[in-house]
């Protein structure tokens, strides 16, 4: 019954969404103004359908009805419910079935947002979303399908990946990283409906989806933090960033999705880089549906990797059809999309921005060919290789280092034309700091030349955007003889964009600043102890208490409990364990992280002897950790005050 | 006119020839990296073909333990073993540093990044059991149960 139910709803959907993606647009081109109307329907009707076959698949997950294909494949009755429940998202068939709700929900905001707007740029635009969905159901009910019958019915499943139930940021990292994914859908399609109407309107597009991409961009923001806190808190080996193919896949469609939201005020302004921006936009989301087959098509073996498949094919052919289609669009309308100002003065916010976007391309095409390098190999040489760290550290910290840099002068500088000694003027203190700060780390073992400098640069744009906020709260105090937080809250309100851009900057300072201190300082030790033996390791002392082990309803867990000393006194218990899952062959290590704003102490239980005797215990030193994530959050911050709609100025 | 259009010409062609010259660096860079950083995947047989070219170069080797070749060593930490290769049955002898994962058996299939010593000993930085996403029931004698049921509190063992 649910199984026939959510079949049925996502064959309406697919029907829908064919003829408000493909026959609507035609008509309304010929002019049939009454399509506009069953266009529109079309995005809700199609948003009510999906989520009725996503409700079904939750509905069956709960009741664990094993007759359906993806409840057999990853449900168990004695998994948690709320990790049954977030399993919607844990393998191929759920996660699609999963992108195509959050598309269809955001097609339905987007054109509920825009109901009253005249012309035929929303029409289009729905029809491009539509066309998106109708990808993701063709997938749904062919390939992909999550509701086969399977008869008779198991008495019991697997259960999900292990590494997918044993953290609660699992319920986090997928959804954030789907509503920036997806949320890309609306300006790309946005931007292809614009190409479409071919109308003198190139701005409107742009002003329209402003907030959906700066919402997209945080949601996205968010994900690849996430993702990089559930990879520090889950896999054990104390690390949250490897250019492991997934975590790339999340990043580059971030790196040109920041490009374009600095492009995007250079067009707004001086009328420049509008056949840029299209660009940036259809290769955003043409990257997000890259990195979606990377991560969804088995092409890639990691925890991301479900299966194996024909589902390959399916993805490449639809990147191909967007990066035509866009390319012809685009071509055909290239006398419209003419650069009306030029470059006033080498030294300029534009200038900046230019190589702002310069080099964030040149980071996402390194990122991209090392991501895919090992694709292109084992296809045409037939060897199987991977691409290591080196490789990417070596050719993105200096791009890094010099973003850093250009994020401290951009804001010091104004639109068309800067003078050198203002900069300079402004330069000074941010230079003072950052040399402050590499003295600093410099002082604390930090040894690596990248490391060193990045904490310079931290400090220096850092200092620079913050002197921003200073100028402008003094401004407003000698004006209007505001407080400072008064002053600093209407200095904000009147410029929300500005200064939410600023604030980002900083999270991304914070970010930095973190990474750079944990991958050049952090320091660990390794001892097998018996009980009351104690593990030193720079401030901390650990000692090892006793090792145990207990079953619980989905797995059993083994630990260790450690009590960290202070003068031969206890003051923190930690306790490192192994969780053993039914369905997988080894236990997946769950290490303690003991936090506080200057660094994290981290544990790993790496393994014990059975009788209980000894247990080998890794402890590693990861100075100022938590500062990502902080980090994080402000970058999200920065985005919301950014994207808050302001109130209308009678 | 004619003169500034020339001019606005020139100029074109010299951004266009700054684009390229960047590019090229640009392509330069990426590819001499690629050359220096891959990674190959060999096993042991593969490994002991390619001989000295390999020598010092970081390489993700995979195969089985060699039952009977595991040293553990508390104290130092010291693994010892040999990774032997599932077609050809030729072994690698792999010295490694730190605690082997709790699995770490004789025939189990593992891979390990690092490097070949000159002196034929591969040097790791990480070891990794190799282990499938695909459910496989517990073989008899295998329950992973044996291993903690002692440390159950009041098991009486």
């Amino acid at each position: 019954m649910t199984r026939l139910i959510a079949l049925d709803a996502l064959w309406f959907a697919l029907a829908v969404s064919a003829v408000g993606g493909i026959v609507a647009p035609i008509a309304i081109a010929r002019g049939r103004r009454e399509w506009v109307a069953i266009a529109r329907a079309a995005v809700y009707s199609n948003f009510a359908l999906v989520t009725v076959a996503i409700a079904a698949m939750i509905f069956a997950l709960v009741t664990h009805d094993f007759s359906i294909s993806y409840v057999a494949q990853v449900g168990s009755r004695a998994t948690p419910v709320f990790f049954t429940i977030i399993s919607v998202w844990g393998a191929l068939e759920g996660s699609i079935l999963f992108w195509a709700w959050v598309l269809a929900l955001y097609s339905a905001l987007v054109v509920y947002a825009n109901r009253n707007r005249p012309g035929n740029l929303v029409p289009y635009a729905s029809a491009v979303l539509l066309v998106i969905a109708l990808f993701f159901h063709v997938l749904l009910t062919g390939p992909a399908n999550p509701f086969h019958l399977v008869s008779p019915a198991p008495p019991d499943g697997p259960g999900p990946n292990p590494l997918l139930q044993n953290h609660i940021l699992m319920a986090v990292h997928p959804p954030l990283l789907y509503l920036g994914y997806v949320g890309m859908s609306v300006p790309f399609a946005f931007a292809v409906a614009a190409l479409i109407t071919g109308a003198k309107q190139d701005e409107e597009w742009i002003r329209l989806t402003r907030r959906w991409t700066l919402l997209a961009w945080g949601f996205l923001s968010a994900a690849i933090v996430a993702g990089m806190w559930w990879s520090y808190e889950v896999l054990g080996w104390g690390g949250y960033w490897a250019w492991d193919p997934v975590e790339n896949a999340s990043f580059i469609p971030w790196l040109t999705a920041t490009a374009y939201l600095h492009s995007v005020m250079v067009q707004e302004r001086r009328g420049m880089l509008k056949l840029w921006n299209v660009n940036l936009m259809v290769v955003t989301f043409v990257l997000t549906i890259l990195g979606t087959f990377l991560t969804r098509s088995g092409i890639i073996s990691s925890v991301h990797a479900f299966t194996q498949g024909p589902i390959g094919y399916y993805f490449l052919g639809f990147i191909a059809l967007v990066l035509i289609g866009s390319a012809v669009l685009v071509a055909g309308s290239s006398d419209k999309l003419h650069t009306e100002g030029r470059l006033d003065a080498p030294l300029s916010r534009e200038t900046v921005f230019l190589l702002n976007n310069l080099l964030l391309t040149a980071f996402m095409f390194t990122v991209l060919i090392g991501t895919l390098f090992p694709l292109v190999a084992e296809a045409f040489r037939g060897v199987k290789v991977s691409v290591g760290e080196p490789f990417f550290n070596r050719m993105t910290l200096p791009l890094v280092v010099a973003l850093l840099f250009l994020m401290g002068v951009g804001p010091a500088l104004p639109w068309r034309r800067g003078d050198w000694p203002a900069l300079r003027r402004k330069m000074i203190p941010g230079a003072a700091v950052g040399v402050l700060l590499s003295a600093l780390a410099a002082a604390a073992g930090a040894r690596s030349a990248y490391g060193i400098l990045a904490f310079a640069l931290a400090g220096f744009a850092a200092t620079l955007n913050i002197a921003e906020f200073v100028t402008g709260v003094r401004a407003r105090r000698t004006a209007h003889g505001e407080t400072v937080p008064v002053a600093l809250a209407r200095l904000v309100a009147g410029n929300r964009r500005r200064y939410g851009g600023y604030v980002a900057h900083m999270g991304i300072f914070v970010a930095a600043i973190g990474v750079a201190a944990s991958s050049t300082l952090r320091s660990e030790r390794e001892a097998t102890l018996k009980p009351g033996e104690v593990l030193t390791l720079g401030s901390v002392n650990a000692r090892l208490n006793d090792v145990w082990a207990r079953e619980e309803p989905q797995r059993a867990v083994i630990g260790a409990t450690v009590e960290l000393l202070r003068d031969g006194q206890p003051y923190a218990t930690m306790s490192p364990r192994m969780n053993i899952y039914p369905m997988s062959q080894q236990p997946v290590p769950t290490p303690d992280v003991r936090s506080t704003p200057v660094g994290d102490v981290y544990m790993n239980l790496m393994s014990f002897a059975q009788d209980g005797s000894t247990a080998t215990i890794k402890i590693i030193s990861e100075p100022l950790v938590p500062w990502i994530w902080t980090g994080g959050g402000i970058i999200c911050l920065g985005a919301l005050i950014a994207g808050w709609p302001a109130r209308r100025l009678g | 006119m004619t003169e500034s259009n020339g001019r606005h010409k020139r100029r074109r062609l010299g951004v266009i020839a700054a684009l390229a010259v960047l590019l090229g660096a640009f392509a330069w860079l990426i590819f001499g990296n690629l050359d220096q950083n891959v990674v190959f995947f060999l096993t042991p047989g593969e490994l002991l073909a390619k001989g000295t070219e390999v020598v010092d170069k970081p390489v993700r080797l995979g195969g089985e333990v060699r039952p009977g070749s595991v040293k553990w060593d508390e104290k130092t930490l010291k693994l010892e073993f040999q990774v032997m290769d599932v077609d050809t049955t030729q072994v690698v002898r792999v010295n490694s540093k730190g605690a082997p994962p709790q699995m770490f058996r004789d025939g189990m299939g593992v891979v390990v990044e690092g490097r070949l010593g000159r002196d034929s000993v591969f040097q790791s930085t990480n070891l990794m059991i190799k282990h499938s996403n695909e459910y496989r029931p517990p073989k008899e004698g295998q329950k992973p149960q044996e291993m903690y049921r002692s440390l159950i509190k009041g098991s009486g063992a």
